[in-house]
């Protein structure tokens, strides 16, 4: 019998819903595990990286790694995973765009660490111990890994083949992903796995998307009871239908809530949350600084809902330092 | 954030200043004004919209991206906007983006839009040198060396795992 091609999944800094989303395979998972020969799964099966690392270069197939990299430990696995995989594929928003861990890139490190370890209500830290790389213990060095400046997308942080978007991605995309990677008959590189066109193409709410809004107030979902039928922006209600990537079937507006952008932009697209900011600030109805402020006020927090799943990806990456 | 060696890169600097014009106002007031040559002046690279609400707010953070140290936008007056709305959806998408940018901790003296006619040919060199003027204060933004500096933290591990390999290896 022919060897199985050699398929690996790993977690960098993620929630595990990615991993559940491989399980939602459900039936189809044993045909995935037919054909394929899994040779890397922590969070499912017990092999060590020393058994990744005794593959031959590139003998890995196709890598999937889902979660935003965080960590020097993240980053060392992802390089091992690299070097042994033919293909790799950034699975899920995190790996994609940086996902929801990103949207730490609007901190500093050390920021995060004194409030996790000191001023978080819930930590009593009299020596304000924090994590250190190397700490002396009986005789013995103990090691962990380093917390890095920022979050990276997988890209930031080794070439990737592939992209498979969502948050987590749909087990219908991963399964047709599958298909085409193991088929042999491979897509361009860098390409998004997913159809280059916007969610509200497949909305079932887009033909009362209106052409022309004057917005002189916008709603978050628990300030409006939405209606269940009209666009969600003809309700006041931010949907970043319009700057994100279609694929999902339109879940979240099919739960009645706004599509908050987990698909990232269509390959048009350079910056999602700029384009999106532009098609919601173009349609306001004042015409003077005043009353445009007024109305934007009523949108608490840009950068976390037009950069919700792609701060680390987007133009500026990160909030930064910029005073004398 | 650190962003050490920022400073060190001030000697000789001189701000960058990329300048998004309407071809029907600014860009006209510019070229009459004898900021004329308007390629060479000094600072500022002018780039002509065929109207403000033409400009992108990606065009924006992507100048900034590769390096602009302000960005500048200048459109019709209210009401006189060939294309009667652009200069309105302009000026929003600008309230929106500054105040975006400001979340991210861009200076708001780097990014700035003005009403400046065809006849306001002073209006653009003033406006030119008082942005100038206020970056140069600012110093230098410098993204594209920001991320290569972030990016350094990475090479250590590299280090690091080619030195183990080697040991393996030897
Ligand atoms: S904006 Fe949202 S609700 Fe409206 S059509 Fe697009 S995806 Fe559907
Ligand atoms: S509707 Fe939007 S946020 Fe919801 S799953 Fe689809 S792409 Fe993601
Ligand atoms: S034509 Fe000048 S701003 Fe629209």
């Amino acid at each position: 019998m022919p060897e199985k091609p050699k398929v690996a999944f790993y977690w960098c800094a993620s929630c595990g819903g990615c991993e559940e989303s491989v399980v939602d395979l459900a039936e189809e998972i044993l045909g995935v595990v037919n054909a394929v020969d899994i040779v890397f799964w922590p969070v499912a099966m017990d092999f060590k990286k020393q058994d990744v690392e005794a593959i031959s270069d590139g003998g890995i197939l196709v890598s999937l790694i889902n979660g935003a990299v965080r960590t020097s430990e993240q980053e060392e696995m992802a390089k091992l995973l690299r070097r042994k995989s033919a293909l790799v594929v950034a699975y899920g928003s995190c790996a994609h765009m940086g996902g929801i861990p990103g949207l730490a890139n609007q901190f500093d490190r050390e920021q995060i660490l004194r409030y996790v370890y000191e001023e978080s209500p819930s930590t009593i830290n009299e020596l304000h111990t924090r994590p250190q790389t190397a700490s002396p213990e009986g005789g013995h060095t103990l090691t962990l890994p380093e917390f890095r400046s920022m979050v990276r997308t997988l890209d930031q942080v080794i070439p990737v083949d592939y992209y498979l978007p969502g948050c987590p991605p749909v087990p219908r995309m991963l399964k047709a992903a599958l298909d085409t990677l193991l088929s042999g008959n491979l897509p361009p590189k860098g390409t998004v796995l997913g159809p280059d066109t916007a969610m509200c193409e497949e909305c079932p709410r887009k033909e009362s998307k209106p052409a022309d809004l004057a917005y002189t107030a916008f709603r978050r979902p628990h300030e409006v009871i939405i209606q269940p039928e009209t666009c969600l922006l003809a309700q006041g209600v931010i949907c970043m239908g319009p700057a994100t990537r279609g694929g999902c079937g339109a879940q979240c507006v099919t739960g009645n809530m706004p599509c908050s952008g987990c698909f990232g932009p269509t390959s048009r697209v350079m910056d999602q949350g700029a384009k999106i900011l532009s098609a919601i600030a173009s349609s306001l109805s004042a015409k003077e600084t005043e009353g445009i402020d007024r109305t934007l006020a009523t949108i608490p927090d840009p950068v976390g809902t037009f950069y919700r799943y792609g701060l680390p990806g987007s133009l500026l990456r990160r909030k930064i330092a910029d005073h004398n | 954030m650190a962003s050490t060696g920022m400073k060190q890169g001030t000697n000789g600097w001189e701000p960058r200043i990329v300048a998004f014009f309407c071809n029907w106002c600014t860009y006209t007031a510019a070229d009459l004004a004898g900021v004329s040559r308007l390629r060479h002046a000094p600072n500022a690279r002018v780039i002509r919209v065929m109207c403000s609400g033409r400009l992108d707010p990606q065009f924006v953070l992507d100048a900034f991206a590769r390096g602009a140290d302000g960005v500048l936008v200048g459109g019709c007056h209210p009401g006189d906007c060939h294309y009667m709305e652009g200069n309105y959806k302009a000026l929003r998408r600008v309230r929106l983006l500054q105040r975006m940018m400001k979340d991210m901790g861009i200076h708001e003296d780097r990014f700035r839009l003005e009403w400046i006619s065809a006849s306001e040919g002073e209006k653009v060199k003033t406006t030119i040198n008082t942005m100038t003027e206020r970056v140069r204060a600012l110093g230098p933004l410098g993204l594209p060396e920001r991320f290569a500096e972030w990016d350094e933290e990475m090479d250590g591990l590299a280090h690091a795992i080619a030195a183990q390999e080697e040991a393996v290896h030897a």
